[in-house]
């Protein structure tokens, strides 16, 4: 393996959580040829904002509740729900950075689509009714039903925010980088602009605004990715065999990039990886909310019907734009710095490239717009859900049961700001560093923490409180620490000799550990508390199958 | 509402079910996990032989086939799932809350 190859396999999990993987090439690119600021891109975006804005004050005179607050008042059909979820999870990440990946490692990059898809047929049949059933506006709920509710909210909530925050930290760095670029703003300014914006949706417009703006963002993500995806392939006679025989004429690796093994290396870190991808989906706090915006489980279906279509349709695409971006940028010599023989403007801007080479400076303009607002709408989306975790699972569950509507709202408000300004605070710290193992630990943490802490809880009568708190703790210790000593922190940020964990994603192990704690915490446990927890799953099953007595549902 | 809880726990209707809901979503669950477990493994063990062409006119290869269709099955088999469920689920819950709220309780 091509030492330079290898260095930057460190960064490509950047790109899924972050649109660019490492912020030192993007710096001094601030204006270069061809984009600077590009008019469609910047009237685009400005109209927008604008758009946005108005469907913000429209939404916040409809916020009076926390149900509305948290949960659009459930009134979002399953179709808009679908629309919403698909665009919460196609980030600007999977639009610049899985293309980037292919661009760069060829078939390895597909791992992170083929992944990133198989996730939501097991939240369809695994999780989706029977939270929706189970829950009132975060998962927390689902898993404190029957169990202590402080020691569990508290665990819940310490999960969904760690990976919130880090996945916000890694959202804002690589967006900051990415508008420095596209608008040929600075890079502190964009960070504040996104910070104001994303804190005006959520705190005024709460769920209903941040539901709209992802609708809206998704619907030109999937306009941007259909019409580029047409133009590239028209090139080729719509004939996928010819763009990929253009492709592997043109990869450094000729037909090689098509072999697995350019960005995965050992057997454990593949399935590791595929295991983070899969199931890291299906834990994640911001896309478990989604499923509390729509009036029944039957709707919540619906929505996962519509979103894996809408990611699916859009995940193919990304084939054709991958192996697009290696058949038409790799030739144009003008997309490359003469100096150092680097993509203009950093890895991630090989599908931005693919859209000046197929569409000219008009069609580059739309898309970096779509990619902004791509960003925005992510970010709005964790904002809220960091919001709900702090106000609705722990102020008013823990610390002030007895708070009123009005002071849940408030202090929703307020935790919306308060994130707001510790994700620019954070965004502008990170700003020179390398922020990848951020996103991989928020991956790691949704499918070793929050996963199995929401299964065991609906699908094993025996779990208890002493087995959530033990798997839940383990889970998140082997987690970070996995990622804190493995190959990515303690080697290549703190520059020790070899890692004390030798694999670089933990998720396969922080699995185990949690599923083992929760076993053993919960056989173990012999107390009454934990007598009453076994008897109270009986109706717990009940509700989440058949959804009497769920949240929003008709009372009898 | 535990009187209600208790009576559809005894209702044999309720078990049938869950048990025919349980069986679609775990054999189709099993199904996409297989599907994609053996898109990871391939790429673990047998790196090689995902580099294939499918057959010698043509450069794509066996890994980007498996890989579109891993999409293509995870689409599908949602789309199963959901058909599924509103035919004939939706409609046997629906009794099954009927018969539970009509006999008076005691």
């Amino acid at each position: 393996m091509p030492g330079s190859l290898k260095k930057r396999t460190v960064h490509h999990w950047a790109r899924l959580g972050a649109p660019v993987g490492l912020a030192a090439p993007f710096a001094a690119q601030a204006a270069e040829p061809g984009k600077g600021l590009n008019p469609v891109a910047v009237g685009m975006f400005t109209v927008f904002v604008a758009v946005t804005l108005v469907v913000t004050y429209w939404a916040a005179r409809r916020t009076r509740t926390t149900r509305d607050f948290f949960a659009a008042g459930g009134q979002i059909s399953g179709f808009q729900n679908g629309l919403a979820i698909a665009g919460d999870f196609m980030s600007a990440a999977t639009f610049l950075g899985v293309t980037a990946l292919i661009f760069d490692f060829g078939f390895d990059g597909l791992i992170y689509v083929v992944g990133g898809i198989a996730g939501w047929p097991i939240v369809l049949f695994l999780l989706s009714e029977r939270l929706k059933n189970l829950g009132k506006f975060t998962f927390a709920d689902a898993v404190s039903m029957r169990l202590a509710s402080t020691p569990l909210r508290t665990l819940a909530a310490t999960g969904s925010l760690f990976a919130v925050v880090l996945y916000l930290i890694g959202q804002m760095v690589g967006a900051g980088k990415l508008i420095e670029v596209l608008f040929g703003i600075e890079y502190q300014a964009a960070v504040i602009t996104i910070g104001i914006l994303m804190v005006l949706y959520v705190s005024f417009g709460g769920m209903i605004a941040t539901t709209w703006v992802q609708i809206i963002k998704a619907t030109l993500l999937l306009a941007g990715g259909s019409i580029l995806s047409w133009l590239v392939m028209q090139r080729f006679g719509f004939s996928f065999d010819a763009l990929l025989r253009e492709a592997t004429a043109h990869h450094a690796q000729g037909d090689g990039m098509l072999r697995p093994g350019l960005m995965t290396h050992d057997p454990v870190s593949t399935l590791s990886l595929g295991t983070t991808l899969v199931l890291g989906t299906a834990g994640l706090p911001h896309i478990l909310m989604r499923f509390f915006t729509v009036p029944s489980a039957v709707e919540a279906r619906r929505s996962v019907f519509f979103a894996t279509g809408f990611i699916g349709y859009f995940y193919l695409l990304i084939f054709v734009l991958g192996f697009g971006a290696i058949a038409l940028v790799t030739r144009e010599a003008g997309y490359f710095d003469a100096a150092t023989g680097k993509l203009i403007g950093g890895g991630n801007m090989a599908a931005i490239h693919l859209s000046h080479a197929v569409g000219g400076d008009v069609f580059l303009g739309f898309i970096s717009a779509v990619c902004f607002a791509t960003i925005l709408a992510v970010v709005s989306g964790l904002t809220l859900s960091g919001a709900s975790a702090i106000s609705h699972d722990l102020y008013t569950n823990v610390f002030r049961p007895h708070a009123t509507e009005q002071e849940a709202v408030r202090v929703s408000k307020i935790a919306a700001l308060g994130l707001g300004a510790l994700a620019v605070m954070l965004g502008l710290l990170f700003e020179a560093q390398n922020v990848a193992y951020m996103v991989l630990l928020a991956f790691s943490i949704g499918a070793s923490v929050n996963f199995p802490l929401l299964f065991f809880a609906m699908y094993w009568k025996e779990f208890t409180t002493r087995g959530a708190l033990l798997g839940g703790i383990m889970g998140l210790t082997v987690a970070v620490g996995g990622i804190v000593f493995g190959p990515t922190v303690w080697v290549d940020l703190l520059g020790h000799e070899s890692p004390l964990f030798p694999w670089k994603y933990p998720a396969l192990f922080a699995l185990a550990a949690s599923v083992t704690g929760s076993i053993v915490g919960s056989l173990c446990d012999r107390g009454p508390r934990a007598t009453r927890e076994r008897a109270a799953f009986a109706a717990q099953y009940v509700r989440s199958q058949t959804g009497l007595g769920a949240e929003g549902a008709s009372v009898h | 509402m535990d009187a209600l809880y208790a009576r559809i726990s005894g209702n044999p209707a309720f078990h049938a079910l869950q048990a025919r809901r349980s069986r679609l979503a775990w054999t189709l669950c099993a199904g996409v996990l297989t599907a994609y477990y053996g898109f990871i493994l391939m790429i673990a063990y047998a790196p090689d032989t995902f580099r294939k062409p499918l057959h010698a006119d043509t450069s794509v290869t066996l890994g980007v086939v498996w890989g579109a269709a891993v999409v293509l099955v995870s689409v599908g088999l949602t789309g199963m799932y959901v058909w599924r469920a509103n035919r004939e689920f939706d409609r046997l819950n629906a009794r099954i809350l009927e018969e539970a709220h009509r006999a008076p309780l005691g």
